[in-house]
């Protein structure tokens, strides 16, 4: 007899597999594209931005919002592109004829993310220590970790989300462009909050990629916006709560089963 | 012992469409099932709620005693469901794509079997190349391997043979009969009616949603006994218009009970003076069963003998 809650590794393996196969794609091209980031934003800003009272350069201050950042945006593309895809090509069938419960599903998705989202961080820190060789002795990596982990669950939850609720790519291309960059490029990934107006710094509080960027930077500096604890409340808050809301909407069969 | 589908008062709509009215069907352990209808009469959904794809309206479905909402992880464990829509994930290889299948079901080391099914389906050769470069055939076999690398004992095959060609068609219910003699209960749908004809022991016909015949395959042609005339004139004898069962461009199909009733028409031919451009005769098959009941005819018997047969299909 087949142990119960046994599908999901498969499931898990099948996520990793179909990134690996396409790593071209995947892993190389955003890693260079987050160099890119690095290269040009640190050329032309490094003289002008001063970050945390002048104690750390610009191009260190950047490098772990692009980390991040690559994270983010990766973890969410694995989970939206695999699940649209397969709605695309019909194959979805597979995955629910299977005796997955929405659990395993839940969890085979969100992990494929974030691995993707973390393999590709590691990429893009691996290219840009080069330019900021201190950030290796970061004073509380554990930190880093949480934050890392954390974010990439949420992205993956908000990608299984999208893949769930969209019936065709470009819905998938609007969530990205209208939800998901906006929110990643006003939370702090290319500045810091203290450097912008009052109301945009309020308004950056009700953003939860912000928390993500500022507590993973802590990791690297010792240093952040707001104090840790309070952004690894907040996300993991938003981490559980989408989580459970996801959970709720796999098992209602909302556009997956009919 | 419970039936290997049971499926009480089956409704679903969608939209404005009502894909099911209230299907009531059994099909017993070890059956050769065939479930006929035209495009539209709702096979696949009924197919798609018995594995969990689609949920009904109203009703349940069993597989072998086991819910398959309530008691999904059972029921799924249980079916296997080659779907009607050639659909594959390009990524994989054909020998990857059964492996991972497998590991849903949660087998991990089931190499021997897979060999197996590559063997019994002709595609050994197939196994290390991407699904992307087959060809329909192959891919259409594929999907029947996903169906079975869990072993289920109800396997139901939704229009599996649609654009195969004739020597993979053979091969592959080849190995279907074999699958049943071995105790698997197997659900077909097809549009190849000869298919059904040959295969199937007992058969379901469903129109606009409803089961309108289910029998086995025998009543279903006595039903119906006799032989059909196709004759090519220019009209019919008067007193035979009635027993005319279609006509298509001047060509009639017209009913008879027995051999003896055909010097009668010739008979009538010959009296009225209609030429005879062509006739042939041709005995009951499935395809003219189906055509009649299609058309809402019942045959020898009535309606009461399809609900005999749903309510005392499984002993």
């Amino acid at each position: 007899m087949i142990a119960a809650g046994a599908g999901w590794p498969t499931l898990l393996y099948k996520e990793l597999l179909r990134f690996w196969k396409v790593s071209v794609q995947t892993i190389l091209a955003p890693v260079l594209t987050s160099l890119l980031y690095l290269l040009i934003f640190s050329h032309v800003l490094e003289k002008s931005v001063s970050v945390f009272g002048g104690r750390v350069t610009y191009t260190a201050f950047l490098v772990p919002g692009l980390v991040m950042m690559s994270v983010l945006q990766n973890a969410f593309a694995n989970s939206s592109s695999s699940l649209i895809g397969s709605k695309m090509n019909g194959n979805l069938i597979f995955i629910l004829l299977p005796p997955l419960s929405p659990l395993e599903l839940f969890v085979a998705y969100v992990l494929g993310a974030m691995v993707r989202g973390l393999v590709v961080g590691l990429g893009v820190f691996a290219v840009t220590l080069f330019f900021a060789p201190s950030l290796l002795w970061m004073p509380h990596p554990l930190w880093a970790l949480a934050f890392a982990l954390l974010g990439s669950a949420i992205l993956g939850t908000l990608g299984l989300i999208a893949g769930i609720s969209a019936e065709k790519f470009d819905q998938i291309a609007a969530f990205q462009n209208f939800i998901i960059m906006p929110l990643t490029f006003l939370s702090g990934v290319f500045y810091s909050i203290h450097s912008l107006p009052p109301f945009w710094q309020t308004v950056s509080h009700f953003n939860p990629f912000f928390y993500m960027i500022d507590g993973f930077r802590y990791g690297f500096f010792g240093l952040s916006d707001v104090p840790p604890l309070t952004s690894l409340t907040i996300v993991g808050g938003c981490a559980l709560a989408l989580g459970a809301f996801t959970i709720f909407v796999l098992q209602s069969g909302w556009r997956l089963r009919r | 012992m419970p039936a290997a589908v049971d499926a009480v008062n089956i409704a679903r709509r969608f939209g404005s469409v009502q894909a099911l009215c209230g299907i009531d069907l059994a099909v017993a352990e070890g059956e050769f099932f065939g479930l006929l209808g035209p495009n539209g009469a709702g096979k696949t959904t009924l197919i798609s709620i018995l594995a969990g794809l689609t949920r009904a309206d109203t009703g349940t479905a069993r597989i072998l005693g086991h819910d398959v909402v309530t008691d999904y992880r059972n029921a799924r464990r249980l079916l296997g469901v080659v779907p009607q829509e050639l659909v594959f994930d390009p990524f994989f290889t054909v020998r990857q794509t059964l492996e991972i299948q497998s590991g849903y079901f949660g087998i991990r080391s089931n190499g021997a079997w897979i060999d197996e099914i590559l063997h019994h389906l002709d595609l050994t050769a197939k196994a290390n190349a991407n699904m992307r470069a087959l060809s329909g055939g192959m891919k259409r076999r594929v999907l029947v391997g996903q169906a079975l690398v869990h072993k289920p004992p109800v396997i139901v095959l939704d229009e599996p043979t649609a654009g195969v060609d004739v020597g993979l068609r053979q091969s592959l219910w080849a190995f279907i009969r074999k699958l049943n003699h071995d105790g698997h209960t197997i659900i077909l749908t097809t549009h190849y009616l000869e298919e059904a004809e040959a295969l199937c022991g007992r058969i379901a016909m469903l129109k606009a949603g409803r089961v309108v015949a289910l029998d086995t395959k025998q009543a279903l042609l006595s039903r119906f006994a006799g032989l059909t005339v196709r004759l090519a004139a220019e009209r019919v004898p008067a007193a035979w218009r009635s027993r005319v069962l279609r006509e298509e461009g001047g060509v009639y199909f017209i009913g008879l009970a027995r051999y003896a009733e055909l010097e009668a028409l010739l008979a009538a031919l010959r009296t009225e003076g209609i030429t005879i451009a062509e006739l042939a005769l041709q005995e009951t098959d499935l395809e003219q069963v189906f055509l009649r009941i299609m058309g809402g005819e019942q045959g020898v018997g009535d309606g009461a003998a399809a609900q005999a047969a749903s309510v005392g299909a499984v002993e």
